[in-house]
This record gives C-alpha cells, structure tokens and sequence, in this order.
C-alpha cells in the first residue's frame, strides 16, 4: 500500500480577521425575539456616515470606572454580553441569540423624544444595525438605510490615567432631511446624547460605580449637508413605523377576516 | 490609551500627487500621524491623495472611521482633489466594500495603477 501524500497545511487565517463581518449586500435578521417590532431591517442596505444627508459629527461618551479592577478586556466582555441591559429602559435592542458578533443584525424599537412610546407601548422607530467588527476590547456597528442616522459606532474600554474608561464613539450624519431637521432643532441630538450618556451611567452602576459622570466631546467634521443624498427620505424608518402602527387597525380587521374565512 | 503603531511616509511623484505610505496598524492611535501626513501630502497643487496601504498589518474600525474623516477632508477640496487607495489586501478590499469606503475612494491594486488613472 503506498502512503497517501500528506496535503499541505491550510493557510492559517489572522486571527484579526474573524473580527470583521463579511459584505454584505442586504441585511436580513434571524432568531429575533417575537417581542421586537421588526421593520426597517430587512432587505436594507447598510449606511455609513458617507451616505448620509445631514453635517458629520463625531461624538466621543465616555466614563471612567475608578475602583473597578477589571481589565479592558474584561469590561468589553461584560458590555457586549449584556449589551441591550444597558439602555435606557424606553430604548430596546433585540439581538440575535449569536449576541454581539461580526456579521450579527440586531433590531431596535426606539422611544421617541421624550421617551414616548405609541399605544400599547410600541416603539416610535423600528430599525437596526449591524455589527461589523468586534474584537477584545471593542466592537462597531453600522446602521440599515432609515435610520435616523447614517452611522459607526463603536464601543471600546481602554485605562486612562491609572483607571479603566468605557467609551461609546459614533460618527454619524442625519440620514434625510427630516431627521437633519430633527438635528437643527436640537431634539434628535439630546435623543442620542440621552441615550448614550445613560447607557454608560448603567454600564458604570454594574461596575458599582454609582452616579458616574460622563464626558461628552463633539466634533464637527464635515458641516455641510450632502443633497445628493436627500432620496433617502423614502426609506425613513420613524415615518414607515408610524404608517406600521397606523394601519394596525387594518391588519387586525384583515385577520379576522381570514380566521373567519377559514371557519366556513 | 496605548500608543501608535502606525508610520506614515509621505512621498511626492508629482507636483500633483501626494502618496502616503502607512505602515503597521492604523488604529484610533494613529489619528495624528495620518492627518500630519495629508497636511504634508497636500500642498496648493495636489489633486491626488494615494494611501498606499501594502504595509498595512493591521486595521479595526477606529482605523475605518480615520479613513472617513479623511475623506470628508480631501473632499472639502473636490473637485480639485481626489482620495485614492491601492495595496490593499483582499480581506481589506472585502472591509472597504462592507463599510461601502469603496464607493467614494477610487481602489487600485497597484500604485502605478492609481497614478495612471488620476493622470
């Protein structure tokens, strides 16, 4: 019997590289809690801040954890396990039951300004985002075509100065006029910077860091609005979930016809 | 927070183009080298902007989010001024096509290429 030639070894992928999600060209989500209002999601095209309408900003939140003797590493593992634990309780996020991995789409039903919730505690907006990389000690997600913003956000913890920092980063753009205008009136920038100052204060108060402070930096990088990209509008995800829950009635009705359909 | 492991080299073919030369890993650490590096790239004349990306080693989404505000700074210039890429591995060429950079930076395999088109 002669011996089989042994196959060369596979080339070894980067590790880095399995912190990257693969293209893609549509989105489409999976195992969703039936909870999640899930619209504006599916078949949508990721955005990024160069797609947008609005001015770019970068926004850096960030917390300090004095006391907390975990490392970077170990913080990032406790906020993507947990991820959705951390919003303010009128904001949801429904992962995949993958949790915060490259390549995974979540689902967010948002609270509009103010925290208002519709009837029946439905979300203002139903959108989503996905997450396109994740490593040790952080993790970015992108945003579908709707969402109020054009977006990267990234998660991370580092040490600063002797004492652990969690830090949430996002670059972003009004995805259409009407949320630019939001923007111009100041309600959907304290929308987002509430958001993420309370998201931090809970990951801090997990950490037992009560009453953290958080710091807030903005900076202007692009102030001019980009028209070309006023068509995005079609695809507003605040407008398509209001014709959603304004047409509830209708479905309801349509069901019941089909159920009584099916009796006879 | 840890310190750059990026270098940036700046190198002049052409009065009209500036190529940077990034080697290592572009991070959020490497903020201040890349933008010294467009600042010194791009002079009254330049109109191409080439990030040559063959030493790259390693790159996370910090280091995509660089390369946008990049962009927004080049295209501050348009239509005098152009961003263009080339060295770019596969696997980064699939990160361009995913954060959809690719639409608004012209890739090129070679640098040779890139210069050729921006002729």
């Amino acid at each position: 019997m002669t011996p089989q030639p042994i196959p060369p070894p596979e080339p070894e992928e980067e590790p880095h590289f399995a912190s990257w999600a693969l293209p893609v060209s549509k989105l489409k989500t999976e195992d969703i809690s039936s909870e999640a209002i899930n619209l504006n999601v599916n078949g949508r095209r990721l955005t990024g801040p160069i797609q947008g309408f609005g001015q770019m900003w970068q926004k850096t939140y960030k917390v300090r954890l004095p006391g907390v003797s975990l490392t970077p590493h170990e913080i990032v593992d406790v906020w993507r396990k947990s991820f959705g634990k951390f919003w303010p309780k009128e904001n949801k996020f429904y992962g995949s039951v993958i949790g915060i991995a490259p390549g995974e789409v979540a689902v967010l039903n948002l609270a509009g300004p103010g925290g208002i919730r519709g009837p029946g505690d439905t979300p203002f907006v139903s959108t989503g985002v996905l997450v396109i990389y994740a490593d040790d000690v952080s993790f970015s997600f992108m945003t579908p075509e709707g969402h109020t913003f054009a977006a990267m956000i990234t998660f991370s913890a580092h040490e600063e100065d002797g004492a652990p920092v969690a830090q949430v980063q996002v670059l972003i753009r009004a995805s259409d006029p009407l949320y630019e205008l939001g923007c111009w009136l100041g309600v959907v920038h304290r929308m987002e910077d509430a958001h993420w100052h309370a998201t931090l204060t809970n990951l801090a108060a997990h950490f037992g860091v009560q009453n953290a402070k958080v710091e807030q930096k903005n900076r202007l990088v692009d102030p001019r609005v980009q028209w070309s990209e006023a068509k995005n509008i079609w695809h507003n995800a605040a407008i398509r979930t209001g014709l959603y829950l304004m047409a509830a009635p209708l479905r309801w009705v349509r069901q019941l016809g089909k159920r009584g359909g099916s009796k006879s | 927070m840890s310190q750059a492991k990026a270098t940036m080299s700046v190198r002049k073919p052409s009065p009209q183009a500036g190529i940077i030369d990034i080697q290592g890993e572009v991070t959020a650490t490497a903020e201040t080298a890349l933008m010294e590096a467009y600042a010194q790239a791009s002079n009254g004349n330049t109109r191409t902007i080439l990030l040559n990306f063959s030493g790259l080693e390693y790159m996370n989404s910090s280091g995509i989010g660089l390369v946008v505000t990049l962009l927004i700074r080049v295209n501050r210039h348009a239509p005098r001024q152009r961003l263009l890429a080339c060295g770019l591995s596969d696997h980064y060429k699939q990160i361009f096509e995913l954060t959809r950079l690719n639409e608004a930076i012209g890739i090129y395999n070679t640098e040779a290429e890139a210069l050729a088109a921006s002729a």
